[in-house]
């Protein structure tokens, strides 16, 4: 039988009492790692966001060093690639795209949408961003605004800082967060109340 | 690290997919395409090496921001592509 044809739960043991019995990896660092996945959501990214919105010191940290803003409000990143962070302003729009394969910023938004990872997006997002927004996902750059693609090609994770939208005006942090959704973080989508 | 934000660069022209297996991060639609430096990014070991379990260096890794009009004519003249490239896909413009 090949390894592709093994039953997964059996791999997964057998790999595990490997690691174990060869002082790899301890069982402690194992559920560390387990929690850190299932804790990775587009709320982390989210919650950064509107701290962003509310925080202009940690705005400026955030856009220098997206991991270390990440980890000073308790997001865990050792062991993950570095973080970085793209900010939309009034005249520019960023979109996120992995066009070589699927990298994604799992720390701060967790496990990709389906489509992420589909060839479809991944060639129209170079090829014809703006038709593309507007059509999949009813986003309409502006045309005095000018459109960034970045392609996500190697060892850097990317998020979107998007816009505050206009009505927010004195909200709580945690009600900014409420409303910034995972496709505002790679650009497809921008937040509005 | 031998390039600075600002300088003008060409990505190489080149095709290592044509003579054998490969692992490439440079897309396709940049090779050849003069752009420029936006910033270095640090110094990782290179993917290409990695893939094949081979030791692999640490190479300067860039964001190279190309106006898509270099690609794509057609397209508004104020977009652009942010791609990541490693220092040896590089050259002078």
């Amino acid at each position: 039988m090949s390894l592709l044809e093994t039953d997964g739960e059996r791999l997964l043991t057998a790999l595990l009492g490997l690691l174990a019995r060869k002082g790899l990896v301890s069982d402690a660092e194992l559920q560390e790692r387990i929690a850190i996945t299932d804790k990775a959501s587009p709320g982390q990214g989210a919650r950064m966001v509107a701290k962003a919105w509310t925080d202009p010191d940690y705005r400026s940290a955030m856009l220098t060093d997206g991991s270390k803003a990440a980890e000073a409000i308790g997001i865990p990143m050792r062991g993950m690639p570095p973080l970085g962070v793209l900010e939309n302003t009034p005249a520019l729009h960023n979109l996120v795209v992995c066009t070589l394969c699927s990298c994604y910023p799992r720390a701060v938004l967790g496990y990709p949408p389906f489509w992420y990872k589909s060839a479809a997006f991944r060639a129209r997002a170079v090829r014809d961003p703006r038709g593309m927004l507007a059509e999949e996902w009813k986003t309409v750059i502006p045309d005095d605004v000018a459109l960034r693609v970045v392609d996500s090609t190697a060892d850097y994770r990317w998020m979107v800082l998007p816009l505050r939208p206009a009505g927010t005006d004195g909200w709580t942090p945690d009600q900014l967060a409420a409303i910034v959704r995972e496709g505002d973080m790679i650009g497809v989508t921008v937040p509005h109340v | 690290m031998t390039f600075l934000p600002g300088d003008a660069i060409r990505v190489k022209d080149d095709w290592p997919e044509s003579r054998g297996p490969v692992h490439i991060r440079t897309p396709h639609y940049v090779r050849g395409v003069a752009g420029h430096v936006k910033k270095y990014l640090g110094d990782f070991p290179n993917p290409e090496d990695l893939a094949f379990g081979r030791p692999a260096l640490r190479v300067p890794l860039y964001h190279v921001a190309f106006d898509r009009t270099a690609i794509w004519p057609e397209h508004p003249a104020k977009d652009t592509l942010l791609v990541e490239i490693f220092e040896h896909w590089l050259e002078a413009a």
